[in-house]
C-alpha cells in the first residue's frame, strides 16, 4: 500500500509499505477514504516530539471502510463505513471506565503520562497512523462509531480530533453566562473553540492569530471579535484594555507548541528544542485571563519542560484545565450540533491533496502557505 | 457614583453587561445550547460511560510483547501496543537504554529519547544516499512555487522565524557533509603516507 512516511525532521514522503494485518482478536483493518493533517502532526513533523522513528507513518484523523475484522469484534462489520477518535482506548481500564478515553492505560506501553494515539511516535504507543491506504484500528468494538447517513465525509473526518478538541477546549473553559472568553490561535481547534464558547453561553468571544485568513474565518464563521497580535506591541496589555482592565473570565489556548510571537521561546522551544515546545500562548493566556479566571489549555505540548509563568498562576488563582480530548464522549451531543449548522467543521477545510503529495500538504500547512487552514488527504486519489 | 474613568477592575460591579439572550440567540446561531453544564459531554470530568463497547474485563494480550521496550511506571508491556518500526541497531540500543534505566519524570529519559531520534535519523540519510531514494534536507519545497510561497509570507511576523527554518533544517546536513568532508581528506592523507 502507499503510505505517509517520515523521514526526519521536515521531511516526508509517499513510500510503499506492507498492508497491516490484524494483531490482536479486536483489531480491525481499515481501508482509509479520507484523512487530515493536524496541527499536532506538525509537531512530529518539525521533530518536537521524543521517539519519533523514520519510517513512522502519521495520521490520527480519518475515516473508512472495515476491510477486515479480527476474531473477538463484534459491533462492527466487514463493509462499515466508519469514523475513528483519534484516540485508541482499551474501554475497561480505570480510566476509560470513567470516560477518560484520551487516557487510556492498556494501550501504551512506551508511556503512562499519555494514551495511545494513532500515528504520533513511540511515546503515544507506536501506532502507524491514517495517512495511508489502510490503517490497523486496535479495539474496533470500542473507537469506530458508523457515519450517520446524514454526516459529510469532511465534516466526519474532522470530528476524529480537531472539531471536537475545540468543543471539547470550551467545555474545560468552565463558560459561565455571560463570560468573556478568549481564544489564542485560530487554527481549527482554535475556531470551533470559537464557535462552541457561544452554545456555551460565552457574551463576548475574541480570537487572537496573525494570520489574516484566519482571522477573516473566525469572523465569519465563529461570529468573533479578532485581535491581530502583530498589530499590538504587547497583546497581553491589549487584551487588558479590551476587558476594562479586567482580563478575560477564560482563555482557551489552541495554539500550543509552535507558538510564535516571543523570538527567545520560539527558537528554544521550537528550533533548539531545549523545551518541550515554545510556551508564549500559555504565558500569554495566564497573564491575559483575569484573576479567578481559568485557563483551559489544549494546545499540545512534548514531555519536556517548559518555561511556564506558573508563579503568576499562582498569585492569580486560576483555575487551569488541559487533556488530550477524549473523543468519543464529545460526538453523540456533537453530532446534534453539526446537524443543526451550530458547528461547521467542514467550513475549515482549504485544501484537499492527494496521498502522493502529502510532501507538499505539510509544507503548504506547516509553512500556512496560500491561505491554509485545514488540509485533507485523500488516499484514493494515489 | 463611582467615578467614570475607573476601569471596573478596581471597583465592586461595573462591568459592562452583556447582550442579552435574545440579541445573542438572534445574532449566534445555537447560541446557549449547551448552557446547562449538564449538557456537555465532559461535565463532570468523571463519568462512568454507560457502555464504552468493551466485552472484557481486561483485554487479551496481543502476542509479541516480550522484550519490548516499555515505561518502566507500566507494571508491565500493556496488552495492546503499536508494532511499528521495532527498536533496531545503535539509535535501538540507546533507546532501550532510556526506556529500562530511567522513569518518565527523569530528563534523561527524553533527552536520550532524542539522541536515539537523532541517530536513526542519520544512519537512515547515510543509508539513503545509497539507495534510488536519497533523502533531503526538507520536503514538499515544490509548493513554494505552486502554493504562493512568497505571496502567502507578504507582512506576517513569523516570516522573521521561518527565516531560521533553512538554518535549522540545512544546518546539520552542510555540518555533516563538512565532517565527512574532512574525514575523508584526513583518511586519504593517512593512507597515503
Ligand atoms: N488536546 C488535544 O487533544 C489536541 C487535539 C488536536 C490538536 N491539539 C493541539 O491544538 C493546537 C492547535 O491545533 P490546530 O490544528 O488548530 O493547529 P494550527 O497550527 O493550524 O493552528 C495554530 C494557530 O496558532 C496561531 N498562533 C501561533 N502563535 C500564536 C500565539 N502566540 N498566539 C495566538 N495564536 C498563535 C498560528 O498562527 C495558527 O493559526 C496544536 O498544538 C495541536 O497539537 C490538541
Ligand atoms: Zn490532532
Ligand atoms: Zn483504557
Amino acid at each position: 500500500m502507499r503510505a505517509m512516511v517520515y523521514r526526519g525532521p521536515y521531511a516526508v514522503r509517499v513510500e510503499e509499505k506492507d498492508v497491516p494485518r490484524i494483531e490482536h482478536p479486536n483489531d480491525a483493518i481499515l481501508r482509509v477514504t479520507l484523512a487530515a493533517i493536524c496541527g499536532s502532526d506538525l509537531h512530529l513533523y518539525h521533530g518536537l516530539m521524543p521517539d519519533t522513528r523514520i519510517g513512522h507513518t502519521f495520521g490520527h484523523e480519518f475515516i473508512g471502510v472495515v476491510e477486515q475484522v479480527g476474531s473477538s469484534v463484534q459491533h462492527l462489520q466487514v463493509g462499515d463505513r466508519v469514523m475513528v477518535p483519534f484516540n485508541i482506548s482499551c474501554g475497561s481500564c480505570w480510566f476509560c471506565a470513567r470516560g477518560l478515553y484520551s487516557n487510556c492505560h492498556n494501550v501504551n506501553p512506551n508511556a503512562t503520562a499519555v494514551g495511545g494515539i494513532y500515528g504520533y511516535s513511540h511515546t503515544t504507543g507506536g501506532y502507524d497512523g491514517g495517512q495511508a491506504q489502510y490503517v490497523r484500528v486496535p479495539f474496533a468494538d470500542v473507537g469506530p462509531v458508523r457515519i450517520p447517513d446524514w454526516m459529510h465525509d469532511e465534516d466526519a473526518v474532522l470530528l476524529t480530533d480537531a472539531a471536537a478538541t475545540g468543543y471539547f477546549g470550551a467545555q474545560l473553559g468552565g463558560i459561565a453566562e455571560g463570560d468573556t472568553v478568549v481564544v489564542l490561535g485560530a487554527g481549527p481547534v482554535g475556531l470551533i473553540a470559537a464557535q462552541s464558547s457561544w452554545l456555551m453561553g460565552a457574551g463576548r468571544v475574541i480570537v487572537v492569530d496573525h494570520l489574516q485568513e484566519r482571522l477573516e474565518k473566525a469572523r465569519t464563521m465563529a461570529y468573533a471579535e479578532v485581535l491581530d497580535y502583530d498589530e499590538h506591541d504587547d497583546v497581553v496589555v491589549e487584551l487588558k484594555k479590551q476587558t476594562d482592565f479586567l482580563g478575560a473570565d477564560v482563555v482557551i489556548e489552541a495554539v500550543g507548541a509552535e507558538a510564535h510571537g516571543n523570538l527567545l521561546q520560539h527558537v528554544t522551544g521550537t528550533k533548539l528544542k531545549l523545551q518541550g515546545g515554545s510556551p508564549v500562548a500559555l504565558n500569554w493566556a495566564i497573564d491575559g485571563v483575569r484573576k479567578g479566571g481559568t485557563v483551559s489549555v489544549v494546545g499540545a505540548y512534548g514531555p519536556i519542560p517548559n518555561a511556564v509563568k506558573f508563579g503568576d498562576a499562582l498569585n492569580k488563582g486560576l483555575t487551569l484545565r488541559m487533556n488530550q480530548t477524549p473523543v468519543k464522549r464529545q460526538w453523540p451531543r456533537m453530532f446534534e450540533h453539526v446537524r443543526n449548522g451550530h458547528l461547521t467543521p467542514r467550513a475549515m477545510v482549504t485544501h484537499r491533496f492527494p496521498l502522493e503529495d502529502v510532501a507538499e500538504a505539510y509544507h503548504v500547512f506547516s509553512a500556512k502557505l496560500d491561505g491554509c487552514i485545514k488540509p485533507l488527504i485523500l488516499p484514493s486519489a494515489a | 457614583m463611582t467615578d467614570p474613568d475607573i476601569p471596573s477592575a478596581y471597583v465592586r460591579d461595573k462591568r459592562t453587561p452583556p447582550p442579552t439572550r435574545e440579541e445573542l440567540r438572534a445574532r449566534i446561531p445555537g447560541w446557549g445550547a449547551d448552557l446547562d453544564p449538564a449538557d456537555r459531554p465532559s461535565y463532570p470530568k468523571l463519568q462512568y460511560p454507560a457502555d464504552t463497547g468493551a466485552h472484557w474485563d481486561f483485554p487479551e494480550r496481543q502476542p509479541g510483547g516480550e522484550g519490548r521496550e516499555r515505561s518502566i511506571e507500566h507494571a508491565f508491556v500493556t496488552p495492546v501496543f503499536g508494532t511499528a518500526q521495532p527498536l533496531r541497531g545503535l539509535s535501538g540500543g540507546v533507546r532501550r537504554f532510556a526506556y529500562r534505566r530511567f522513569s518518565e519524570g527523569r530528563l534523561a529519559h527524553w533527552l536520550l529519547l532524542i539522541v536515539g531520534d537523532r541517530i536513526d535519523a542519520w544512519g537512515s540519510h547515510l543509508r539513503s544516499f545509497a539507495s534510488r531514494r536519497p533523502d533531503v534536507p526538507a520536503s514538499g519545497l515544490r509548493s513554494e512555487l505552486t502554493h504562493g510561497g512568497l505571496r502567502s509570507r507578504r507582512g506576517r511576523s513569523d516570516a522573521r522565524h521561518q527565516v531560521l527554518d533553512p538554518v535549522v533544517v540545512a544546518g546539520p546536513w552542510v555540518a555533516g557533509a563538512a565532517v565527512t568532508y574532512t574525514g575523508v581528506r584526513r583518511l586519504v592523507r593517512v593512507l597515503r603516507r
